[in-house]
Parts: C-alpha cells; sequence; structure tokens
C-alpha cells in the first residue's frame, strides 16, 4: 500500500483531470480570464460584507424607525446622505439590509452546495465503483429525484416542516445532489478498469480506500465546476423560498423576502425592492462567471466550442 | 447481413428488419412507460407521507378556541380518523380514476379545483415557449454563425444573465419599466393579450438563455462535421447550409437537456405565478401549501411530477424521429 498508493495514483492519473496540486495553476489560468477577474471582485467584496456585516453596515438591519418611512436613496431630492440607499416601509436602513442579506445568501449557498457534493460524490463513488445492483438502485433512486421540481419539493418540505435557516440549507443540500452523483459515476466508471486501481486492489487495498485515494483525487475538478454553479443555484433557491414567504423566519433578512416587501411598494418607492434584487443578481452572475471559467480551465474543450 | 440477403429477397429482409425495429420500439416505450409510472408511484408516497408528518389540518382549519369534541368531529368527517395505512391504499386507489379526494380548504372535489387552475398554466407555459422559440431560436443560430466574434460574445453575455437572473426579478423589474414606468403593460391580471405579455416573457428568460446556449454549442458541433463540409463545398450559402443540414442535427441534445431542464422551468412557473398574482396551478400550489390543505398539496405536486414525467417520455421517443439512426440501431 505504502510502495503503490499515492505515487502510482498521481503518477497515472493527470491524464484524466488536472491532479489535485495544480491549484495554482488553475488560479493563474482564472487570473488570465478578465470576466472571472472582476467576478471573482465582486465574490471577495460579499464575502467581506458578510463576514464584517456588524462592523460595515450602518444601522442595525431591523431598527425601524417610522418617522423615516420610505425615504429616496441619497442622490435624489428627496434623500439624505443618512440612509444611502433609503429606507424601506418600517424606515429601516436598506444599505444595512443588503449587507446583512449577503450573510443568509453566502450561508445556504455554500452550505447545500456542500452538503451536496458531500452526498452526491459519495452516491456516484458507490455507484460507479461497485456498478450492478447499487447501481441501479441508486440511478433509480436520482431519476425520481429529478421528476421532483427541487422547489416544489423544497417548498413542500419546508412548508410543511417549518421554516428555518438550517431547514433550508438541508432542503436544497438534499436535492441537489444528482448532478454531482452523475458526473462522478461517469468518471470512476472510467477509472476503475484503469492500472492504477486494478494494481491497487490487486494488492490487497480496501475498496474505501481506494474510492478515498485513488477515485476521488480524480473527479475533483469536474467537482469544482458543478460545486460553484450549485452555489449559485441554492443561493436563488433561497431567495426563491423567501420571496414566496416560506424560507427562514422573517426576523432574519434575506434578499429575497426583501423583495417580496419590495414588490408591494413598486409603484411608489421602487428602491426597496431595486437594491436587493440587484445584490442578488451581481452574486448569482459574479458566481456563475467564476464557475464558467472554472470549467474552462479544467476542460480545456469545453472552451474552444 | 450479406449473408441473409444472399438467400432471401431483399424486399423480405427489409420487412422483417423492419418488424424487429419496430417490436424495439414497442418495448422501449413500453419500459420507458413503467419507469414513468414507478416514478409518479414514488412522488406519489413521498408526497402523501410528507404531508402527514407535519402536524394536524384539522388544529389550521378550527378557531383556536374550538373543543376537543369539535376537533375529532371535524377529523372523522375529512376521514383523517381512519388508520394512515388504510388513508395510503384509499389515496393511491384514486389516483387512476384522477379521484384526489376533496380539498379542506374549499370542500370542492380536488380535481375539479385543478381542471379550473389548469386552463391559465397552460396558457402562460405556451405562450412562453413561444417566446422561448422565437428569440431564443435565432440568438443561437446567430452565435454559433459568428462565433468568437464580438456579436457572439454579446449573446453569450445575454444568456449569462438571463440564467443568472431569478424568475421573481425579472418579473417585478419588467413591471416596474412597462407597469409603473410606461404605463403600457397592467402589472397583475388575468384574461386579456395584454395580461400575458409580462408574465410570458419572465418565465421564457431562463428558458431563452438555456436553449440558445445549447442550441449554440450544439449547432458548432455540428458544423464541423463531414457532412456540412460537403454540403458548403457544394457552394451552398452558410445560412442554408445552417437551416437546411445543421438545425435539424443539432436539435438533439437541445432537446434532451431541455427535458431535464422542465423541472427548474416549473419552479419557475410557480414563481411568474406569484408575481403577476397569475390564477394557475402554480399559486394553486403555494396556496395549499399555506393552508395545509393536504389533498390539494398532494394532488399538485403529482401534477407537476406528471408534467416532468410526460415531457421526458415525450423526449425520449422524439429521438427516433429527430435522428433516424436511433430508429435503425437500438
Amino acid at each position: 500500500m505504502t510502495v503503490m498508493s499515492p505515487a502510482a495514483a498521481t503518477g497515472q492519473a493527470p491524464a484524466a483531470a488536472p491532479a489535485a496540486g495544480s491549484g495554482l495553476r488553475v488560479l493563474r489560468a482564472l487570473l488570465r480570464n478578465k470576466l472571472a477577474v472582476l467576478a471573482l471582485a465582486v465574490l471577495v467584496l460579499l464575502l467581506t460584507a458578510a463576514l464584517f456585516a456588524p462592523l460595515i453596515a450602518p444601522y442595525d438591519p431591523n431598527a425601524q424607525n417610522l418617522l423615516l418611512r420610505l425615504q429616496p436613496p441619497a442622490w435624489q431630492s428627496r434623500g439624505s446622505g443618512a440612509h444611502l440607499l433609503g429606507t424601506d416601509q418600517l424606515g429601516r436602513d436598506i444599505l444595512s439590509r443588503v449587507i446583512y442579506g449577503a450573510r443568509v445568501s453566502l450561508l445556504v449557498g455554500a452550505g447545500a452546495a456542500l452538503l451536496a457534493g458531500v452526498v452526491g460524490t459519495a452516491v456516484g463513488l458507490v455507484s460507479g465503483y461497485f456498478g450492478g445492483w447499487a447501481d441501479r438502485v441508486l440511478m433509480r433512486l436520482a431519476d425520481v429525484q429529478l421528476a421532483f421540481p427541487a422547489l416544489l419539493l423544497a417548498l413542500a418540505i419546508v412548508g410543511f416542516l417549518g421554516s428555518g435557516l438550517w431547514y433550508v440549507i438541508l432542503v436544497l443540500g438534499f436535492t441537489g445532489w444528482v448532478s454531482y452523483a452523475r458526473v462522478v459515476r461517469s468518471e470512476v466508471m472510467s477509472l476503475r478498469s484503469r492500472d492504477f486501481v486494478t494494481e491497487a486492489r490487486a494488492i490487497g487495498v480496501t475498496d474505501i480506500t481506494i474510492m478515498r485515494r485513488h477515485l476521488l483525487p480524480n473527479v475533483t475538478a469536474p467537482l469544482a465546476t458543478i460545486g460553484t454553479l450549485h452555489v449559485a443555484a441554492a443561493i436563488v433557491a433561497e431567495a426563491s423560498l423567501s420571496y414566496l414567504g416560506l424560507g427562514v423566519p422573517k426576523e432574519t433578512v434575506t434578499w429575497g423576502s426583501m423583495l417580496a416587501d419590495g414588490q408591494l411598494y413598486l409603484g411608489t418607492s421602487w428602491w426597496v425592492a431595486v437594491f436587493p434584487g440587484i445584490a442578488l443578481m451581481l452574486t448569482s452572475l459574479a458566481i456563475n462567471i467564476t464557475g464558467d471559467a472554472l470549467r474552462d480551465v479544467a476542460d480545456p474543450k469545453a472552451y474552444r466550442r | 447481413m450479406s449473408d441473409i440477403a444472399l438467400d432471401r429477397p431483399p424486399a423480405a429482409t427489409s420487412d422483417r428488419r423492419h418488424d424487429r425495429h419496430a417490436t424495439r420500439l414497442v418495448l422501449f416505450v413500453l419500459r420507458r412507460l413503467g419507469t414513468a409510472v414507478f416514478v409518479l408511484l414514488c412522488t406519489a408516497t413521498v408526497s402523501f407521507f410528507l404531508v402527514r408528518l407535519s402536524g394536524d389540518p384539522v388544529k389550521v382549519l378550527l378557531p383556536p378556541d374550538a373543543t376537543a369534541a369539535q376537533e375529532s368531529a371535524l377529523r372523522a368527517s375529512l376521514g383523517l380518523d381512519r388508520p394512515l395505512f388504510t388513508q395510503y391504499i384509499d389515496f393511491l386507489w384514486g389516483l387512476p380514476r384522477l379521484d384526489f379526494g376533496n380539498s379542506l380548504a374549499y370542500g370542492q372535489p380536488v380535481s375539479q379545483i385543478l381542471a379550473d387552475r389548469l386552463p391559465a398554466t397552460i396558457q402562460l407555459a405556451a405562450a412562453a415557449m413561444a417566446v422561448t422559440l422565437l428569440i431564443a431560436v435565432p440568438a443561437g443560430v446567430f452565435a454559433a454563425m459568428r462565433r468568437g466574434r464580438g456579436s457572439d460574445r454579446a449573446v453569450m453575455t445575454g444568456v449569462l444573465l438571463g440564467q443568472s437572473t431569478p424568475p421573481f426579478w425579472v418579473g417585478i423589474l419588467l413591471i416596474l419599466v412597462f407597469a409603473v414606468g410606461l404605463h403600457a403593460l397592467p402589472a397583475s391580471g388575468y384574461g386579456t393579450f395584454a395580461n400575458l405579455v409580462l408574465p410570458a416573457v419572465t418565465l421564457a428568460v431562463y428558458s431563452v438563455a438555456v436553449v440558445a446556449r445549447l442550441l449554440r454549442s450544439s449547432l458548432i458541433e455540428v458544423l464541423s462535421s463531414d457532412h456540412i463540409r460537403s454540403a458548403r463545398a457544394k457552394g451552398f450559402g452558410p445560412l442554408k447550409v445552417v437551416l437546411t443540414h445543421g438545425l435539424r442535427n443539432a436539435s438533439l441534445p437541445v432537446v434532451t437537456i431541455v427535458g431535464l431542464e422542465v423541472g427548474s422551468l416549473l419552479g419557475g412557473a410557480i414563481l411568474t405565478e406569484r408575481v403577476f398574482s397569475w390564477p394557475g396551478v402554480g399559486q394553486l400550489t403555494i396556496e395549499a401549501i399555506s393552508n395545509r390543505d393536504f389533498p390539494l398539496v398532494q394532488a399538485t405536486v403529482l401534477f407537476f411530477a406528471a408534467t416532468f414525467v410526460v415531457v421526458n417520455l415525450l423526449v425520449d421517443l422524439s429521438y427516433s424521429f429527430l435522428d433516424p439512426r436511433v430508429r435503425t440501431s437500438r
């Protein structure tokens, strides 16, 4: 085992996918893509806003001031510098709420993508490596999962079992595993008959170890792409649930619930809906651009198309 | 093959081969139908037990100060006092007859309520599909023919924007511009053509992006193949080559992926109906979930799953029409 495994695995693998050690190469390639650099900058800004929200936000996001209801943004004639992006129907500061909203969005996005990635990768490894009835059962399960519109399932579960941040993460995590599983499965199926796997098995390496040390490192590149794109999908899904009033509880500030509130005041006060909407769109766009760029780096053939 | 051809007249061979292909197609359809029924059965079971995990609909239907006797009377009249397994069997037994029971909130048969809401959703979906084809196909062809140039990148940026923007935000923006700003179109309502425009465009944005992107990459791949080069060599112009030789071959992967995207589109329909207060099945679903209307939730969930399953069944069957090779091989 010590003689064979890591050296043999990395020695033979790079043909299939960039080895795990090439993170620097990926980063350098990403930095050559101007759009991706811009997207990464937006993401860094967002992450900073989310992490340091209490330090950056000018007000408590839930502090009401009924005397200053529906104040327009600072650059409008009735606006004031005290509330840069204006206030909502309860006089809460919109800039502060947008900043705090980034917390929920990023937490749900990252949490759901991580959970779905772990579940999907495990399913894909087992399905692709063992084949046979395990594969048939798991892939049939994937068909059933796909037939259930994810948003509808999330709606039903959250609507019936109760709202809450962790519920939303769990639901979006457990409904998003299929694409990970399919990709990992097909990669593993092509890898399992390669020499470094059969040799490892011949010298008595256990199945679990083969999956963990020899197969997993070879599927990280496609996983990174799917994972990135899934973060955006989960953020949009959480915003959708919150927009429908079935996501996280009302006290938690989210872009989706801000949009739902804002829609009621579109006729008079556009800024209540527009700023959280822009934040949501920019976030999703930046993550998708990063995901696309990652895929182009990992799979140059797809890029040329 | 050549041995057979030697000792039999060619017509008979082709007949027999045709029979074999017909049998294969029937078997294929039967197998896919079996899978579809299995998937729907799973969906029905999950939704049945899911709604029952959540607590008591009787508590929602009655005022908070109702007595225990009133509660149990209502429970008995709704059939919720029977053993769970009996309820489950009854539920499954009703499905083939489209009998989903009575709505707890409205008191009417669920199938009747669904039938009332269905036309609005079909109208919205059909309009969105028309918008999608009208925009996505020309955009995809255009981008593929000018790939790598500025105009291709512009289309692809639009595609990325469309894919990243949630439908309710598109809807709110459209309301802001066309209803609040220009007073050109109504922000909600149902019945006239003007009412349909904004919801249809809202729902179409995502699918336009998906279809245009897939069609572009699929066309680019097809355009590099041999038969396209021969067509070009014969002196056909670029647009004619694409329209007569490229589009049909490029449509196969597009159709496949669109089938799988139907799930996201249905989710988009729920959100779009909510933004514009559209009286369709999507709105009904949200109402049913907030009311804890068990039978109605089960039926709407099944409706969406059935739509997905049927569309994908049609997608599988359409292969043999789009690609003759599927008919003659496996």
